[in-house]
């Protein structure tokens, strides 16, 4: 019966989502990205230029039936290329959130509900970490370590789960005052029974926004690290890196950068426009 | 007649920013086996850390106690061990809270969070019942409190139901595990009168027909005189008077109680043009 009252709730909230232009592109972004980078062996047509082929009587081709997107200064299908990048920028950002996320929560969680030095040494800890740019923070590991993909995803990460603490820490502050964790805690239920039964699940709205939204921003960040080559190396395809390497050429090969970067610019903006959905759905407001 | 719960002389005190405040004076009241007690005052008399204390919900500090007992079946519950005290609670002695809109968890249906304390109550009385044993009982005492359809309401988000639906589960709630002791802390005050009087109505014909001892934590005499048969009034800390509820209304001794009871509104005279 429960069920039943879910699953009709899950028609009226598909109903809402669906009435909102710009979620329905957002999320249609998303799926489409996501779908072509899983399949991305399939359906580029020439899914040998990820490699390091080379093929000079075809470089700097113009877009044009054989070449969507045209070619690059060694002869590569760009629009090949696109779609494996996609697959390393969508990692990036799965890999990130998915250790920042549930991290973050977990801190936050932890600080607004025990309070005390617990709170003073984790909140003092997201200020620090807020204080230094992603970017930045990335540059440096990437310094000392050596630059590569897994580097910089835990660079990020490192710094992002910050955000979601801070976030659900300010949640668990209003939601920890209300009479039914009260109750719980006066029927000795466990704290662990208190933290993620009665007080995580009223956060998982603002969560799943903002994770949508840092997804957008996780990209960004990743592409700025491989246009400063720190990302992931060649000659594995990376939206970053064929924006860099297409920059020295232009404006008379203008499709070797502006296409990759217009990739990016797609996947962040749906990313962005999910986020923005979800949130008037949710009809939550301390999300930025 | 020997009392249920039987507090004896407490005294409590609040320390906070270095300055001490008497909260408490030596409070002494006694609740008998099915009996329904009062206990009246202004804010700020005191009702509430009364309450407070019994359930061993006191934070300490700031809260200190440091005087009396409170005999709750023959055994003192201040001196009893934290687990034992646990145990207690929400089975022997359980509560009515007094917002229906922010005790409910808004994320999960009646049914899962009335089983979860029916799960937490069995697992600390040792008792043994399984999923379907646990559904039978939240969907009788969803009926107890005359819910039409203890089905529907058990399958309902809280969202889904109105305010005094959501007290009538709040009711349902503290009866879940059989207590032998109801507080009750002014339930109902965030409804409307007739639907705080309906409340209050089947708070008091449950009570009389499972025989449990009630101890109602109010501020309004119109409350007091529907559903006790005894009363304390309380000031500043301190019982002031006591007795049963009718002779309490017809001859109040103390200038205290009389200012309550002139204080409260009535429907008489002309309506101001």
């Amino acid at each position: 019966m429960s069920d039943l009252a879910a699953l009709s709730n899950s028609f009226q909230n598909w109903y809402r989502f669906s009435r909102n232009p710009t979620a329905v592109i957002g999320l249609l972004i998303v799926v489409v990205a996501i779908l072509a980078a899983l399949l991305a062996p399939h359906i580029t047509p020439y899914p040998d230029h990820v490699g390091a082929i080379v093929d000079f009587r075809n470089r700097h081709q113009p877009p044009s039936a054989a070449h969507w997107f045209g070619t690059d200064n060694v002869g590569r299908d760009i629009l090949t290329r696109v779609i494996f990048g996609l697959r390393v920028s969508l990692m990036l950002a799965f890999v990130v959130l998915i250790i920042a996320v549930p991290f973050g929560t977990v801190m936050g969680l932890l600080a607004g509900y025990f309070g005390g030095w617990t709170e003073i040494v984790i909140m003092r800890l997201t200020d620090i970490a807020l204080a230094l740019p992603p970017l930045i923070m990335a540059l440096a590991v990437a310094a000392v370590l050596e630059p590569s993909l897994m580097n910089a995803m835990l660079a990020i990460a490192s710094l992002w789960w910050t955000w979601h603490t801070r976030l659900v820490y300010s949640m668990v502050r209003q939601i920890r005052a209300l009479e039914y964790v009260e109750a719980a805690e006066t029927l000795g239920a466990s704290k662990v029974h208190i933290l993620f039964r009665e007080i995580l699940p009223n956060c998982i709205s603002a969560i799943a926004v903002k994770t949508s939204l840092d997804a957008g921003f996780v990209i960004l960040i990743g592409a700025s690290l491989s246009f400063l080559g720190l990302g992931i190396q060649p000659p594995t395809p990376d939206l970053g890196t064929m924006v860099s390497d297409g920059a020295s050429f232009l404006p008379d090969y203008w499709w070797e950068s502006l296409l990759p970067g217009s990739a990016i610019l797609f996947v962040a903006l749906g990313f962005n426009l999910l986020g923005d959905g979800l949130r008037d759905l949710f009809d939550v407001e301390d999300v930025r | 007649m020997s009392a249920l719960l039987s507090v004896q002389g407490l005294s409590v005190s609040f320390t906070t920013y270095g300055r001490t405040a008497e909260v408490l004076k030596g409070v002494s009241l006694e609740v008998p086996q099915g009996a329904q007690v009062a206990l009246v005052g202004e804010s700020g008399s005191g009702k509430s850390v009364t309450m407070k204390a019994i359930m061993g919900l006191l934070q300490q500090p700031p809260a200190r106690i440091h005087g009396g007992k409170i005999m709750f079946d023959g055994r003192d519950l201040l001196t009893l061990p934290e687990r034992e005290r646990v145990a207690l609670r929400g089975t022997a002695m359980s509560m009515v809270f007094q917002d229906p809109m922010s005790s409910l968890n808004p994320v999960w249906t009646i049914e899962d969070q009335l089983t979860t304390i029916l799960k937490y109550a069995d697992r600390r009385l040792g008792r043994d019942r399984d999923r379907r044993g646990r559904r039978a009982r939240v969907i009788e005492v969803l009926a107890q409190v005359r819910m039409r359809d203890p089905e529907r309401v058990a399958g309902s988000y809280p969202i889904m139901l109105s305010g005094g639906m959501r007290q009538r589960v709040l009711i349902a709630m503290a009866l879940l595990s059989e207590p032998r002791l109801l507080i009750a802390d002014e339930p109902g005050t965030a409804l409307d009168v007739t639907t705080q009087a309906q409340i209050l109505k089947l708070l008091r014909d449950l009570v009389e027909a499972q025989g449990l001892a009630l101890l109602m934590i109010t501020h309004n005499l119109g409350v007091v005189r529907e559903t006790s048969n005894y009363v304390y009034v309380m000031n500043k800390g301190e019982i002031v008077e006591e007795g049963p509820t009718a002779g309490l209304f017809e001859a109040p001794r103390q200038q205290y109680t009389r200012d309550l009871i002139a204080a409260v509104p009535r429907l008489t005279g002309r309506v101001a043009p």
